[in-house]
């Protein structure tokens, strides 16, 4: 029996699931290695360089970083909200602002436009009181893309939040510590590998968001001309630069998808029990 | 049989598809608009296009140059550019050189599609510099951003203002910095229903067809 | 300087009310049954749980009185709760455990390490101090949950079944060492149990706790010498019967007769003890035991040379008889039976 003690025992699945795994895989492939075989190797580092493109990576990376960090200060506390505070009509609550993650992302543009555009129903007071607009403005791309992305995060860390198990809050409090204490020491480190899943999930979104940005912040470069609408502008008339464009794109995903490793992504501390008899 | 039309001609195509059907019940037309430009693209890459019918002859110089075609492109219209404003122009806007002004939020289509070409080559003709918010993917976003109110004005075809009808109004470029784009039309090489295409082309250059262009505010070819 | 409630609390299928006090200095354990209310209680206790009707008063401070909307929330409570599976947290070092308490109440980082770090030395942990709560025993969890709860010296100290998560090998050990620590605890201490070696071995005083009624009160030796509840009975191994005494008889509400000898009346409790209980397959005239029911053998318990027969009826009754009498009768469940008892060998006193 020393061939089951080995680390990393092997594990074999049924031919037919594996079968369906496999295609699962090249579909995910496939694509991706098309992009390879179609880009232009010669003069792909003109186009990166150039600086329309470098300008438009550097807004999507700006742009995305600061979505992102939105949706981590306000979702989390209505992570927060939603998984520990019972108040009716919760379920409501909770799918309207998950309502994003179902929406065509030009939908979620149209309705940002008609809420905060120019004549939108609040845009119109920020136009009027303030002079300030969203559209057309890097601040409305940040607008767009946390408007789709958040989402992701508050169903991941409520999720956490609800699977914790509250007992240990309930000992928090009992040794002196008020609510905020309790979340900063024993919840927050305890839902920390939902919570860099969740935010990483909303990363990854607001990077490729491109119905919602063009529809409700327009496009221009260096101001509002993320990378997805600098792909999509490119294949018109010059799909090769689209290509080297994209493929970019992807490398970067690639390299934080698997630089963020199992380690971060996996286990969640089992956080009561302690007892090995 | 499917048409890959320019995003301009989206009102005058339709009300030919139904007229077209009415002259040849047997026939029905399908029709897929977006920029020129694009159109060209997803040809290239073998969508199922039996006709193609162009903002620009840029574009369908693109289509004849990769031998996508196989019929001589026949220019059908022509249309020239308008500046397009709010109703009742609020802003007071009386020609090319009013947009020059950084107070008001102009939106033209972007350089790689057919009307933001024209739009650079009418503000070169008039001697303007114009900072615009945004270049929009086509000239509907560009007409949408003016009749939702979110800009002030934008570039678009004379066609488009037409079909605005009260949710804008038009200023006038004179004719010696406009530009008078033409409108190519060819069947496609690897057009399903070549007959059908060509049916549709000669209903579009009958007097029948030219009148429907016409109602839309295209020019003569 | 006591703590004293008078609670009341529908929670689900429980209906607690309970009325107990103790002093500085005293451990009062809560006995009773799985689901009679005791975790119940100290959640009340400690503000985890807030009480329908009543009051809760430690040390003269109002900590939850519904009529006058007074409330005071668990971290504001002068309170120290162990809970049954320690609960240690797992994201801390041992000493960050145990500094908890002290930092959450503003106590400067380096004060509360120091503080923390004693304690570990006085429950013998301090070699475990930068390691994680993973890789303690379960009889050193404890003793750092208990060393948790302790540093931000509370007034009271709640425990939660605290050696219920041990084996049996290692409770005995545990429950010594956890005696020793708790000796020195000057407030006022509520341990809940289901185990009466618990009980006897670290409380003042016992509390029984028996479907959300508090039952009985006083030292075990007093509990248990008179029992008043089927789960003390059970404990010490007898048969109570609960009934209205008149004329000398004890009528239970099933309506059985139990002939005592005695002259108080009214609601009373009477013992039997299983050994004092003979059983007949006939009843014989000219017995002078006042007492015989009959029954049917539900269960046959050996243990070593005594049987302890369970018998339903009117009158359920444990007896116990010699491993001989029962080969002798060849008595086997579902067997009639008559069981006697002289009316001298009851014991009965007021309910």
């Amino acid at each position: 029996m020393s061939r089951s003690r080995r680390r990393g025992r092997r594990v074999t699945l049924p031919a037919p699931v594996l079968a369906l795994a496999v295609v699962a895989v090249l579909f995910f492939a496939l694509p991706l290695v098309g992009l390879l075989w179609r880009a232009p190797w010669s003069d792909a580092w003109a186009y990166l360089t150039e600086e329309h493109a470098l300008t438009a990576l550097r807004l999507s990376l700006i742009c995305s970083l600061w979505a992102t960090l939105l949706s981590v200060v306000f979702g989390v506390p209505l992570a927060w909200f939603l998984a520990r505070v019972e108040f009716p009509g919760r379920s409501v609550v909770r799918a309207l602002c998950t309502l994003s993650m179902v929406l065509p992302p030009v939908v979620g543009g149209v309705a940002l436009f008609f809420a905060l555009g120019r004549r939108g129903l609040m845009g119109q007071y920020l136009d009027r009181w303030f002079d300030f607009r969203l559209p057309f403005t890097t601040a409305g791309v940040v607008v767009a893309q946390t408007f789709v992305a958040m989402p992701f995060l508050v169903i991941t860390v409520e999720a956490a939040l609800r699977q914790l198990d509250q007992r240990v809050e309930d000992a928090s409090r009992t040794l002196g510590a008020s609510r905020w204490y309790t979340f900063r020491r024993v919840t927050l480190p305890a839902i920390r590998p939902a919570l860099v899943a969740g935010a990483v999930l909303a990363w990854a979104r607001a990077l490729g968001e491109f119905g919602a940005t063009i529809t409700f912040a327009g496009n221009f470069p260096g101001t509002t001309q993320t990378m997805p609408l600098a792909v999509y502008l490119a294949l018109e008339t010059n799909p090769e630069q689209a290509i080297v464009l994209a493929l970019l794109l992807i490398a970067i995903s690639f390299a934080v998808l698997v630089g963020l490793r199992d380690r971060w992504f996996g286990r969640s501390d089992r956080s009561s029990t302690t007892v090995l008899a | 049989m499917t048409v890959f039309a320019a995003a301009s001609l989206t009102a005058a195509f339709t009300e030919i598809g139904f007229a077209f059907t009415v002259e040849n019940p047997n026939a029905k037309a399908t029709f897929s608009f977006a920029a020129s430009s694009e159109l060209v693209t997803q040809i290239g890459e073998g969508a199922p296009a039996d006709v193609f019918a162009s903002a620009d002859m840029g574009n369908m110089t693109r289509l004849t140059d990769a031998g996508n075609n196989s019929s001589e492109p026949q220019v059908f219209a022509t249309n020239s550019l308008e500046i397009m404003v709010g109703p009742g122009n609020p802003k007071g806007i009386t020609g090319v050189a009013d947009l020059a002004d950084e107070d008001l939020i102009v939106v033209i289509c972007a350089p790689e599609v057919p009307c933001g070409k024209y739009a650079a080559q009418i503000f070169e003709s008039a001697g303007v510099m114009v900072a615009p918010k945004s270049l929009e993917e086509n000239v509907k976003a560009v007409a949408s951003k003016v009749t939702l109110g979110e800009a002030d004005a934008g570039i678009v075809y004379k066609t488009d203002v037409t079909a605005a009808g009260d949710k804008a109004a038009g200023v006038e470029i004179p004719a010696d910095i406009n530009v008078l784009a033409k409108y190519p039309i060819a069947v496609t090489r690897e057009a399903a229903n070549a007959e059908g295409a060509q049916a549709f082309i000669d209903f579009v250059n009958s007097a029948q067809g030219q009148k429907i262009l016409a109602s839309y505010g295209f020019l003569a070819p | 300087m006591t703590l004293s409630a008078s609670l009341s609390l529908r929670l689900g299928t429980l209906d607690l009310q309970a009325d107990l006090e103790v002093k500085p200095g005293e451990l009062l354990a809560l006995l009773g049954p799985n689901g009679a209310g005791k975790s119940t209680l100290l959640r009340c206790l400690s503000g985890l749980a807030p009480i329908d009707v009543g009051r809760i008063v430690i040390d003269d401070l109002v900590v939850d009185e519904p009529s006058t909307d007074t409330l005071v929330e668990p971290e504001d409570r002068p309170i120290g709760f162990v809970f049954q599976n320690y609960l240690l947290f797992e994201n801390m070092t041992v000493l960050e455990n145990v500094a908890y308490g002290l930092r959450a109440r503003k106590t400067p980082k380096a004060d509360a390490r120091t503080v923390a770090y004693e304690w570990l030395e006085r429950v013998g942990l301090a070699e475990y101090a930068d390691q994680r709560p993973r890789s303690l025993s379960g009889g050193q969890a404890q003793r750092a949950a208990l060393a948790r709860a302790l540093a931000p010296n509370p007034r009271v100290l709640l425990l939660d079944e605290p050696l219920a998560a041990l084996d049996a090998g290692t409770r005995s050990s545990v429950r010594r060492d956890l005696r020793r620590h708790l000796e020195t605890f000057e407030g006022m201490r509520i341990l809940v149990t289901h185990d009466p070696v618990d009980a006897y071995a670290l409380a003042d005083r016992v509390a029984i706790l028996d479907a959300g009624r508090i039952v009985q009160v006083g030292t075990l030796a007093q509990v248990t010498a008179h029992p008043r509840s089927r789960y003390v009975a059970d404990l010490v191994g007898v048969n109570l019967v609960t009934g209205v005494v008149t004329d000398g008889v004890l009528t239970t509400r099933a309506g059985a007769h139990v002939v005592i000898a005695d002259a108080r009346t009214g609601p009373s409790f009477a013992v039997i003890r299983p050994p004092s209980i003979s059983l007949v397959r006939e009843l014989v005239a000219g017995s002078s035991a006042r007492n015989t029911w009959a029954g049917t053998i539900s269960e046959v318990d050996r243990l070593g040379d005594r049987v302890r027969v369970g018998i339903e009826g009117q009158l359920p009754l444990t007896a116990e008889i010699t491993a001989g009498a029962l080969d002798a009768l060849q008595l086997q469940p579902g067997d009639e039976i008559h069981a006697s008892v002289k009316a001298t060998d009851i014991e009965v006193y007021p309910a």
